[in-house]
Order: C-alpha cells, then sequence, then structure tokens
C-alpha cells in the first residue's frame, strides 16, 4: 500500500483566541472553507493552506499575506457582493463572520492563471516614471489608447456601481485623555489617566483588545485584569473596531468605528460604520510598532512573511503558517518566532542572521535550532508558494538552498509614527533601533513601542508613566500605581540591515511593487529628496502608507546620496493611516440630504399646479407649470406671452433681502454700490449695481429708501449671502465708524411680481390704502398697503420690462395675497410664470442675470458704464486699469438666427464666416415671444459697430454652427415706455 | 482643525468660520491711486510664521475675528474684535 504524504495540520488544537468549538463557513473566489469565531480572513485561509490571494498592482506577481494587522500590503480582496461589495479590504483586518464572501483582485481571468502577469516579463521596460517618460505625446493617444489598457492592466480592485444601502453617522467626542492603541503600553496608559479621575476614550482597531499580548499566554491574566479594570471606570471608555486615521490642529483626532463590518448585514437602526471626531485635551500614542522588511530578491513570493506576523498567527489564531520555516532576522525580538513555530507544530526552523553569532542565536542553538550566523537570504523560490529559500554566507558567493515552506522576515521594529507624524511631531532618529522616534509635543506624547520602548515590560512602565502624564496634565493627580506585567524583555538592539544585494527583483514597496532599483533610479535621475523620490517610484504612496517597507526605501535612497537614513528622513505622512471608506467620510450627506433645501411659502402651491421644479443655490424653484401633455418649451413661451400680452405672476421670494438701517445707512450704500443713494427721495427704489475691489461686477439688484436712515436692499438669489458678507467685511473692518446696521430678511418677506399690459387692473381689484395708477405711483415707486387684508408693500419696478409691480408681504401671508392676486387677474388671463419664462423675458429686454454678471465682466463689458458716480466706491480704481478699460473688450450684445427655429446655444463662439477666430461668446439663449424664434446675449469685441452684421455661433462639441444675427440687447420696447405706462 | 475663540462666542469649531485673509491689510484712501489698490487686493507677504487674519463667523454671530495663527504649526496665539489690536509673538 502507497503512504500518501500527509498533509499537516495547520491549526494548532489548542491555546489562542479563537473559539474551536463554532465554525464559520466563508467562501474565497467561489470555494468554501471554514474557519472560527475570533478568526480574520488572513488566519482563516492560512488555516486552509491557501498561500496566493492577490496579484501585484505593476507585475501582476502572486502574492501571499504577509503581515497580521492593518499594515498589510499585499492581501487585499473584495469582500461582501452586490451593493455591498468593497474592495481592497486587508484580509489580515477583514474580521470572519459567517457566510463571508471574499475575491481575489486584479488578476484576469483567475489567481492562478493571471495573463497581465507578461506585465512581469516587460518589467525591465516597465522603471519608475515609465508612465511619465513614455506616454507624454501624442496627447490624443494618451486619452484614447494607453490610459484605458493602463487602467485595466494596472490599478486593485473595483468599487460596486450599485448605490450603497448602508448608512453612516458623524459623531463627535470629548475627552481629557485619548489614548490610542490597547496594546499593553496603551492599557496601562488609560487605566492610570482612567483612575486619576480623568475622561478618557481607549480606541483600538483591532476587536480584540490587548496589541501585542494577544501573542503572549503568560500575560493573559494580566490583559484580562486590566479589561476588567477599564471596564469598571465609567469615566472610560474603549471602543474596539476603531482606527484613529487622522490627527488635527489642536488635538482632534479622526477615527473610523466599524460598527457593523464583522456582520453580514449592519442590525436594525445601526450604521455600518461611525466617523469620529475626537478632541481631547490630551493625546498618547501608543500605536505600538511596526515590523521591518528587508529587501532582497523575491522578498514578494507567497510564503514570505514578517517574523512578527507568523508568530502572530501561531499564538493568537493558533494557525501554522508553514512547517519548514526560515527566519531571517537581524534583530533579538525575532527570535520570538523560533518557539512560537516550534509550539504550532512546526517540523524544523533555520535561523539566518546576518549578524555573527550572538547571545540570541547561541540560546536558540541551544534549544536544537539550527542558527546560519553572518549569512543573508539571496532569494525565494516558488512562484505559487514558497519551497526553497536561497542563502549564503556574507561575502562570499556560494549560495545554498534550505527546503522551506515559509520564509519569516524581520529587518527590525520601527515605531508606527504615523499619526504623530501627522501633527508634525519632531522625529529622532535612534540607532539602538535604527528607526525615527517621535518626541513629545504640547498635548501629546507617545508611549511603549511607539517611541521605540519595546518589549512588553518596558512598554507597560513606559504606558503607566505616560497616562499618568497625560492625566496630569489635564489637570488630575496619578493615584497609586497597579501591578504591572514583568520579565525580561529581548535586547532591542539592532544591526541596521537593510538589503541583500544580489540579481533579481528586491521590493521596498510590495503593494506599489517598488524595487530597489527604482529607488536607484530615481536617484540617478535626480530624484534626490525623499519626498521627490516617493513621488517618483510612488513609494509608500499605497494604501498601506509603506508600514513595512517605507524605512527601508528610504534607506536605499540614503545609500545612493552616500549619506544616513537619519539624514535623508522619512517623508511626512498624511491622513489616512488606513484607507476609509467614501460613505463613511459623507456620512448622511447624500442624496436629498447633501445639502439642506430651501422651499419658498410658495412651495407647495406651486407643486399643486405641476410645477417643474429646479434648483436655484439651495433654493427650489418653480421652472414652468406644464398642463397635461404640454412640452416644457409650449408652456414656456405660453407663460412669457401671458406676460407680454396680458399679466403674469411670478415667486420671486428666493431673491436676497437685507434690511439697512442708521444714521449712515445712505453713505454706506454709496461707498458699496456704484450708483448714489444718498440722493434718493424716500418712497423710491433705483437699480443698483455693486463692484468687487477688483472692478468686476459682484452684483445687482433694486434699492428702496423707506424711511431717512431705513433702505431696502434686494440682492440677486444666487448672491444673496455673498452680499450680505460683503456689506459686513466692510461695516466691521474697513468702516466701523460708520452708524450703520443690517440684517437679512429674505425669509422674512414673501415676494411677487405681477407684470403685464393688465397687471395695473388686476392689483386695482385687490389693493387697499393705494392708489396705483402711475400718478399715485409712479415707475420705481414704493409704498405700503394692505392686500386681502394682509399687510404688502409694493414697489413698481420690472425686470421683465412690461409695466410691472412687485408685491412683498410678511411671509406668512403668502398664500393669501398670492391667491387673491390670482383670482383678480382670472379675467385677464393671468398665468403664474417660472424661473424659465422669467429668463426669457429678460433675455427680450436684455438686462443681465448671472450668465453676464460672472465675476469676470465690468459695468462696461455689460452695457452700464454710465452708472459709475464721481465718488469713491468700492471697485472704482480697479475698474479703471487699463485692462478692464480697453475699448476691444467683449461688450453685452444681442443675437438672433437667421433661421429662426435653429437653436443657439450658451458657450457658442461668435466668429465670422469661414474664420475660427473667436471675436465673443454666447451668454444667455431663449426661444422668445416677442422678435420670435430663437434669441440670446452675447459678449462680442466691437460690440454696437457690429449690430446688423451676421456672424456664425459655432458650437464645436456638437458640431453646429448656426448663423446669427447681431443686434442691440434690447430686444423689446427699447426705449422702455411700457414700465412707464 | 482649528479651534476658534470667538470673542462674542467663546470656543468655536472652524467649521463655523470663513478665511478671509490678511487683516493687516488696509483699504486706501479713494484717491491713493491704482498701486495702492492693487496692492490692497493683490499683494500678500504669504508669511511662514505667524500672521494676523480675518475669520468671519459665519456659521455663528457673522462677526469677523482677528486672528494670529501661526502658518507652520496652525497653533492660535490670540483673537480678538475687528478693532482690537492683537500682540504677535516673535518667532
Amino acid at each position: 500500500m502507497i503512504e500518501l504524504p500527509r498533509r499537516p495540520r495547520l491549526r494548532t488544537r489548542k491555546g489562542g483566541h479563537v473559539d474551536r468549538d463554532r465554525s464559520l463557513t466563508f467562501r474565497f473566489d467561489g470555494r468554501a472553507y471554514q474557519g472560527h469565531p475570533g478568526d480574520t480572513l488572513a488566519s482563516a485561509l492560512l488555516a486552509a493552506g491557501v498561500r496566493i490571494v492577490g496579484r501585484s498592482f505593476k507585475y501582476h506577481r502572486p502574492r501571499g499575506i504577509y503581515t497580521a494587522g492593518p499594515e498589510e500590503p499585499n492581501a487585499l480582496a473584495g469582500i461582501g457582493t452586490g451593493a455591498r461589495a468593497t474592495p481592497n479590504s486587508k484580509v489580515t483586518t477583514v474580521e470572519l463572520h459567517d457566510g463571508l464572501v471574499a475575491r481575489s483582485q486584479n488578476r484576469w481571468p483567475s489567481l492562478a492563471l493571471d495573463l497581465m502577469c507578461v506585465n512581469s516579463a516587460l518589467s525591465r521596460f516597465l522603471p519608475a516614471g515609465f508612465y511619465y517618460k513614455t506616454f507624454m505625446w501624442p496627447a490624443a493617444f494618451w486619452e484614447k489608447v494607453y490610459e484605458p489598457a493602463i487602467r485595466r492592466a494596472a490599478g486593485l480592485g473595483r468599487a460596486s456601481a450599485l448605490p450603497d444601502p448602508d448608512h453612516y453617522e458623524a459623531c463627535h467626542a470629548h475627552c481629557d485623555v485619548l489614548v490610542v492603541g490597547s496594546g499593553v503600553a496603551g492599557l496601562a496608559a488609560a487605566r492610570a489617566a482612567g483612575e486619576a479621575g480623568a475622561r478618557v476614550i481607549l480606541a483600538e482597531q483591532d476587536f480584540l483588545a490587548g496589541g501585542g499580548l494577544l501573542c503572549e499566554p503568560g500575560q493573559e491574566a494580566w490583559r484580562q485584569e486590566a479589561l476588567a479594570a477599564l471596564a469598571a471606570l465609567p469615566n472610560v471608555t474603549t471602543t474596539l473596531r476603531t482606527t484613529v486615521f487622522g490627527y488635527y490642529e489642536q488635538n482632534m483626532l479622526g477615527a473610523l468605528e466599524r460598527v457593523a463590518d464583522h456582520l453580514p448585514v449592519p442590525p436594525a437602526h445601526q450604521p455600518r460604520q461611525r466617523y469620529w471626531t475626537i478632541r481631547a485635551g490630551e493625546v498618547v500614542l501608543a500605536t505600538g510598532a511596526d515590523e521591518r522588511l528587508i529587501a532582497f530578491p523575491g522578498n514578494d513570493r507567497p510564503g514570505v512573511m514578517l517574523a512578527g506576523a507568523a508568530r502572530t498567527y501561531a499564538r493568537r489564531f493558533g494557525v501554522l503558517a508553514g512547517s519548514r520555516a526560515v527566519l531571517f532576522a537581524n534583530n533579538d525580538e525575532a527570535y520570538g518566532t523560533l518557539a512560537a513555530l516550534a509550539e504550532a507544530g512546526a517540523e524544523r526552523v533555520t535561523v539566518v542572521d546576518p549578524r555573527p553569532l550572538g547571545p540570541a542565536a547561541a540560546a536558540a542553538r541551544r534549544q536544537g535550532f539550527e542558527v546560519l550566523a553572518g549569512h543573508e537570504v539571496t532569494g525565494g523560490h516558488g512562484g505559487r508558494g514558497i519551497y526553497s529559500v536561497e542563502a549564503r554566507a556574507i561575502g562570499s558567493a556560494g549560495a545554498f538552498q534550505i527546503d522551506a515552506d515559509l520564509l519569516c522576515v524581520s529587518g527590525g521594529y520601527g515605531p508606527a509614527i504615523q499619526l504623530a507624524s501627522q501633527s508634525r511631531t519632531a522625529m529622532r532618529w535612534d540607532d539602538r533601533i535604527a528607526a525615527f522616534v517621535p518626541g513629545d509635543a504640547p498635548g501629546q506624547r507617545s508611549a511603549g513601542g511607539a517611541r521605540g520602548c519595546f518589549g512588553i515590560a518596558a512598554a507597560a512602565r513606559d504606558g503607566l508613566a505616560a497616562g499618568q502624564a497625560a492625566a496630569s496634565a489635564a489637570g488630575f493627580a496619578a493615584k497609586a500605581a497597579f501591578a504591572l506585567p514583568e520579565g525580561d524583555d529581548p535586547d532591542a538592539t539592532v544591526a541596521p540591515f537593510w538589503e541583500v544585494r544580489a540579481r533579481g527583483k528586491s521590493f521596498v514597496d510590495l503593494q506599489h511593487d517598488v524595487t530597489t532599483a527604482d529607488i536607484r533610479l530615481a536617484h540617478r535621475e535626480g530624484y534626490r529628496h525623499i519626498e521627490h523620490a516617493k513621488r517618483y517610484t510612488t513609494h509608500a504612496m499605497a494604501t498601506d502608507q509603506g508600514k513595512t517597507g517605507g524605512l527601508v526605501g528610504a534607506a536605499v535612497l540614503a545609500e545612493a546620496r552616500g549619506e544616513t537614513v537619519a539624514v535623508v528622513g522619512m517623508p511626512t505622512y498624511r491622513p489616512y493611516v488606513s484607507p476609509v471608506t467614501w460613505g463613511a467620510v459623507a456620512g448622511h450627506h447624500r442624496g436629498r440630504a447633501f445639502a439642506p433645501i430651501r422651499r419658498t411659502m410658495l412651495h407647495d402651491w406651486h407643486a399643486r399646479r405641476g410645477a417643474e421644479f429646479m434648483e436655484a443655490g439651495l433654493w427650489l424653484r418653480p421652472a414652468f407649470y406644464a398642463r397635461p401633455g404640454e412640452a416644457p418649451w409650449d408652456a414656456i413661451l405660453r407663460e412669457g406671452r401671458a406676460v407680454r400680452q396680458a399679466v403674469g405672476i411670478c415667486d420671486v421670494s428666493t431673491l436676497g433681502k437685507i434690511d439697512v438701517q442708521g444714521s449712515d445707512a445712505a453713505t454706506f450704500l454709496d461707498r458699496l454700490y456704484t450708483n448714489t443713494f444718498s440722493t434718493l427721495p424716500v418712497g423710491k427704489a433705483r437699480y443698483g449695481l455693486m463692484l468687487r475691489e477688483d472692478g468686476m461686477v459682484m452684483d445687482d439688484g433694486t434699492t428702496s429708501r423707506l424711511a431717512p436712515d431705513h433702505f431696502f436692499v434686494t440682492t440677486t438669489t444666487a448672491n444673496a449671502g455673498r452680499v450680505m458678507e460683503h456689506m459686513e467685511f466692510h461695516a466691521q473692518t474697513v468702516w466701523p465708524e460708520l452708524d450703520v446696521q443690517f440684517a437679512s430678511v429674505t425669509d422674512q418677506w414673501a415676494s411677487m411680481s405681477v407684470a403685464g399690459p393688465e397687471a395695473r387692473r388686476t392689483l386695482a381689484k385687490v389693493i387697499a390704502g393705494l392708489d396705483i395708477s402711475d400718478a399715485g405711483l409712479p415707475f420705481m415707486g414704493v409704498a405700503d398697503a394692505t392686500l386681502a387684508g394682509c399687510p404688502v408693500r409694493v414697489f413698481r419696478i420690472s425686470f421683465s420690462g412690461e409695466l410691472a409691480f412687485e408685491v412683498a408681504t410678511p411671509a406668512g401671508y403668502a398664500l393669501a395675497v398670492w391667491e387673491a392676486i390670482l383670482a383678480a387677474g382670472a379675467e385677464f388671463g393671468i398665468e403664474p410664470y417660472g424661473v424659465e419664462a422669467l429668463g426669457l423675458l429678460r433675455i427680450e429686454k436684455g438686462h443681465v442675470a448671472g450668465a453676464e454678471l460672472n465675476g469676470q465682466t465690468t459695468m462696461r463689458d455689460v452695457g452700464l458704464g454710465k452708472m459709475a458716480k464721481k465718488g469713491d466706491f468700492v471697485g472704482k480704481v480697479l475698474a479703471g486699469r487699463p485692462g478692464l478699460t480697453d475699448p476691444a473688450r467683449p461688450r453685452l450684445v444681442g443675437v438672433r438666427a437667421v433661421d429662426r427655429e435653429r437653436q443657439i446655444r450658451p458657450g457658442a463662439h461668435l466668429v465670422e464666416p469661414g474664420s475660427d477666430r473667436s471675436l465673443g461668446w454666447i451668454t444667455s439663449v431663449t426661444r422668445s415671444v416677442e422678435p420670435g424664434g430663437w434669441i440670446g446675449l452675447a459678449m462680442l469685441s466691437g460690440d454696437a459697430d457690429r449690430h446688423g452684421q451676421r456672424l456664425v455661433a459655432a458650437f464645436p462639441l456638437m458640431n453646429e454652427a448656426v448663423e446669427v444675427e447681431i443686434s442691440s440687447p434690447h430686444f423689446v420696447d427699447p426705449e422702455n415706455a411700457r414700465v412707464r405706462s | 482643525m482649528h479651534r476658534i475663540d470667538c470673542p462674542w462666542c467663546g470656543p468655536r469649531d472652524e467649521a463655523e468660520f470663513a478665511y478671509r485673509g490678511d487683516a493687516t491689510v488696509r483699504r486706501p484712501a479713494h484717491d491713493a491711486g491704482i498701486d495702492a489698490f492693487y496692492d490692497y487686493v493683490y499683494t500678500r507677504a504669504n508669511p511662514r510664521g505667524w500672521h494676523t487674519e480675518w475669520w468671519h463667523h459665519a456659521g455663528g454671530c457673522r462677526q469677523f475675528v482677528k486672528v494670529v495663527r501661526h502658518t507652520m504649526t496652525h497653533e492660535i496665539a490670540g483673537t480678538g474684535k475687528a478693532g482690537d489690536s492683537l500682540p504677535v509673538p516673535a518667532e
């Protein structure tokens, strides 16, 4: 009988923090596997013997699980299905749940057979900066050919295109002391600060508190006791599954709490995630340390793993990542992996240590491990999983093979300084551990591994001290200390060892496929500064932010520069420390809740009337009121015709309204507007134009004088907020000596424009207490009255060019006044009209609006140059600059399609027939009532000289060229007789 | 994110404020000429260090608050009302 090789048992029988009594079923690339509660997707995959979990970004090299935490560069997968599919999840942080579905990424057609790995064969043609160099021209080729091809070949997972079914919360928290990380230092710090009486938040990104303690069975009792002590303190909040991702000014930190990512679907009424904004008095960064890789050929093969990760899988998850292991390490801490692997059932572990034989190596030998001191690993073989490790004595050329299925790598540990770096805390190079160590900053201290205090006992002492110091700084006296873990910590001294110089690809950034050769190339091409080399090679710019290889890349650059890493430095880290979903950033600000909606007092009436609404800033305004079966343009023209021929009524409540009072109110307005308001009689309105200080038109509107020291200013709908701020700035900071007060009253008044030849007869039926004949209320007159028993203020102003009255009433009376006017106008054929007809009417009249007053036009440009008064006003001086007074500047004209029904478009350029030189452009267009056909307003060089000329309105985007006739912008009643009738 | 001590409302989150630039420039007299107005509108020192600037408490009392802020560290040395003269720390 043939004996088949026994498949090694990968899950230990006991120990760790997994519940072996219960099983969870999950799928990876369609295949079903089993894991246990307490597993991450990574530990469950390793326990199932899965070695390749993804393909790399650029070369499509097969990759396995490299770490056991959020520093993972390789093992990214898509989690979930349908609308809940989340790409680029680190499988090392994905908590296993029953029914979890995961897919590998960046492979086509399958993980085992990836046709895109041809990139790897072509890699000598794909160096750093390749895309910059190769695809510079022709530009059109970039868009159509290169970019789509690159996008298909490179890149990682794909996001779901379906609407996100979950919701996300934005929350704020305040505390005296925020402790980031719940390793031994964080637990000690939080307990010390909590027992002193401070309000403490302890944030841990993992789903179990303890950090490195989870791999220390001997300290489990201490961990349990610390957690119980924290739970008993009402002033301490411990929040798990919460990643502090950003450190902003004045001790404001951002954190993402994954409320329901470990469940198939969020529970009822629960968000998927919470986006926390935390304001902390004092911050203790107990973020621990990240283990560094060593650059050597093939250091990215499946089966290569950081030594600490292999230990974590063995001790915390009871998973043996490989049974014939090689440990390649330059530090004593990594030797702890030997016992962990042996206890988990490894057949053999061979140590390759570049240092001369030291005490840790000697001790390992005594325990029976083979130790190759003064050796280095020069390669790993096995595309689908390591089967052999190549090593040599340092300085010799003769490499030999070690049979192995796991290669554990450790280049030492570096404090996890991402948050401290974000807050711009000064960093100091520590030769002993060959790493950057953060100092303290106001309100901030790092503790434990995060500042280079390695080892459980040392970190615990440091955490306790930091917690007491933070509480004391926040005003809380320290209480008696509690017992801390004791024992001998491994010697943390590291002999820097960054790279093995041998042939082949040695990676410093596994996620972005950056090799040591890429860093040297960047240096040769002049990118000597670390920030430049980083951007040129994209080193440490992936979602792992180079937590495992960032410093190694800096060391390679330092060597190329002939300087030390301390001099070269590290790039400044930016938020986010770990990726944050867009959903959490957006929170509830999506869909209808993206921004507030403002509705006028007449909104419901408009809706009942069948209005089609459009957005105007935050406002919803009726665009037009289509009758059943009526096409939009038919409705708009019908409404416009009603105003020109009978009477119409329009809700203009959205216009900005500012009540200005004070003995210097007139002076104030004189200085802000181009025209004079101090000469305006009480009871009269005047059109006003406001400039920015740079001389461009900012806004226009009418201002009425209600009393010698009381004005009522209106602004356009779009600029109401800006005009208010402009007034506040000048009143408070430029002319604080003026006696003037003002307040926005936009929401207090509803206003409606009643316009058309029958406007007076309509209003006369319902208005009381005011003679609205031309003698009683002449053009630009303002007076109070009552209408349907409601108080109203009547302004005889017109935007349409017809006889018109604007009726304003305190907002609560809006509907009564509106309906009374409609009833009165019924016999004349009154029609409510919307924003589209309003636009039609003002274009026919040649009135400028937002499309013309776009911040790039002067008074002269829009034909209002005569409104500039002699005295001072904001914008006067700079409006006189030569470039702004150049007679060749395009100025306002009217355009009309020669073929009346040919549509013209805003944005079309005006050219002479046969020419492609733009003379100007069309700003606003409409189909018209009075001249008929398509008309518009335009900005045109040579304006009045060209009246009567024919030009072509070219719109190349739609391949259109329409012949137009240039005219005065005033298509209707240029003598302005109707408004005075 | 800054926390700005509004002299009217007390400490408030930066989200309530809108930045309005250098608070040391003064609007010239109306007859000072184009160059003076050009400097007033466009020419800024862009210091690396302490900067006295306007923050409009747009989401609060709508007052312009004068703030002395360090452009590298974002430290705020003091805040005041529009008319206040605030000491600027030595570098």
